[in-house]
């Protein structure tokens, strides 16, 4: 190393801001990826109305809604996860009929969000006749937004864009099926939720809880940085049974991950990775 | 390197990134708004017509000397520590996700005055705060000359917001690029 790395005020403020949060609140973000930490980060801080992230840090500690607030800008996409029809459809004719083998499923949605996930899976696994042995795991380390997933209220407005997907990821039957209109939004068949089960998890600290079939974890693993990544996929490693399937998100890899002896490609067009016998 | 378009930069590119010549060091990124619902043909379309290397980004990529990166559909991308690409799928910006802000913002921060951006054609003001970042960083600022434009809007919005130390067609641009070491 030859010259000295200057490190901005903004990088000092932020390295402080998230050991304050890991110590006052034991979230850890310890192990997020720098770029698009700073950028969520500095949309909170302008969100908030504060000039700096000391100022930030000052209220996050002082004020737990400001926490609360903060948090929902370092965990929530604002992303229409209703999306990835080829995922879904490459999920159905690939790894459906190898879960059909197992008289009872566990799958484990990691990163779960608001839940749009959990209930595209949900109904394809009703379609496919296979969610009455199902239990899903959907977990997510913001409580909110768990909260959120749980109820099951989406906007009716994004209901257009989820029902084109639906029919592109070649469902047998039409998205309506599942949803009504209520409470100022669609809400999502009540017999969905008996198999899920919504609970906290942190990819950062917690340990696996469960041995499942299927791991999905989307678009998640971008925000860790690689250590993070490793420590999430061991994770999932160890919780999937013999040759149980892992579904990431469709520009994510596993190229660069202490982990990738450990899966074999099954598809690889969409990220979806089969665990190795031995492994 | 990092160049943004949109409406007409299929075109655009055409012109710029096959004059690029073997041995050019410098990676480039590119983020061309694409529609989000279906994968991405741009290494399909560039490979075969550059001397660099075309690849699309994908997460925690290393960064290579000579290499252009397309941003894949429905991603941001950013540049990160390493340097690595990174990936996002927080909101879109001005409607656009790959945006060309995020890209631009990202790399500014991470190159500072070691980055030259490029503005080319396009009908939507994304890119325009990009472009200032990367000027308030010490970088160069390149725009397309809004006459020469498919779409002159991007153009003209990143020229009235930001001091522009280019504003060229695209064969002052790509002549331009071949100059640097």
């Amino acid at each position: 190393m030859d010259a000295q790395v200057s490190v901005s005020d903004f990088e000092i403020e932020l390295q402080l801001l998230i050991d304050a949060i890991y110590l006052k609140y034991h979230y850890d973000f310890r192990g997020y990826a720098e770029a698009s930490l700073k950028r969520r980060l500095a949309t909170a801080m302008l969100r908030v109305g504060c000039a700096s992230l000391s100022q930030l840090q000052d209220r996050v500690l002082r004020e737990p809604e400001t926490f609360s607030v903060v948090l929902d800008f370092l965990t929530v996409p604002v992303s229409d996860r209703f999306r990835d029809p080829h995922f879904f459809r490459s999920l159905r004719e690939s790894v459906v009929p190898l879960l059909r083998t197992y008289p009872s499923l566990k799958v484990w949605i990691a990163g779960c969000s608001t839940g749009e996930e959990v209930y595209s899976l949900a109904i394809l696994l009703r379609e496919e006749g296979l969610l009455e042995r199902t239990l899903i795991y959907a977990t997510d380390i913001n409580p909110q937004v768990l909260k959120k997933a749980e109820a099951g209220v989406f906007e009716l407005s994004r209901m257009a864009g989820f029902t084109e997907n639906h029919q592109r990821s070649g469902a047998r039957s039409s998205l309506s099926d599942y949803y009504t209109a209520a409470y100022g939004g669609a809400v999502f068949d009540k017999t969905l939720k008996q198999h899920v089960v919504f609970s906290d998890h942190s990819l950062a600290t917690d340990s696996v809880f469960a041995e499942v079939q299927l791991v999905l974890c989307r678009n998640v693993l971008i925000y860790f940085r690689r250590e993070l990544q490793d420590r999430a996929l061991g994770l999932f490693r160890e919780a999937l049974c013999r040759r149980g399937f892992l579904g990431i998100g469709s520009k994510e890899t596993l190229r660069f991950s202490a982990h990738a002896d450990g899966f074999d490609e099954l598809v690889r067009e969409h990220r979806i990775y089969q665990k190795k016998e031995a492994s | 390197m990092v160049i943004g378009a949109s409406a007409g930069g299929v075109e655009a590119l055409s012109v710029l990134l096959p004059a690029l010549p073997v041995g050019t060091a410098q990676p480039f990124f590119i983020v061309l708004h694409l529609p989000r619902d279906r994968p991405s043909v741009l290494v399909e379309v560039f490979r075969p017509r550059c001397a660099l290397y075309v690849e699309e980004a994908e997460d925690k990529i290393p960064v290579q000397p000579g290499t252009i990166y397309f941003a894949p559909a429905d991603y941001h991308l950013l540049v990160d520590k390493g340097p690595q690409l990174a990936l996002s799928t927080d909101e879109p910006i001005h409607f656009s996700r790959p945006s060309i802000d995020v890209l631009f913002e990202s790399a500014a921060d991470r190159y500072r005055d070691r980055l030259l951006g490029i503005i080319l054609t396009g009908a939507n003001e994304d890119g325009t705060n990009g472009l200032a970042a990367v000027h308030r960083a010490g970088g160069v600022t390149v725009v397309q000359d809004p006459g020469s434009a498919q779409s002159p809007f991007m153009a003209e919005s990143a020229l009235s917001r930001t001091p522009v130390n280019y504003v060229l067609s695209l064969a002052g641009i790509a002549a331009l690029l071949t100059t640097l070491k």
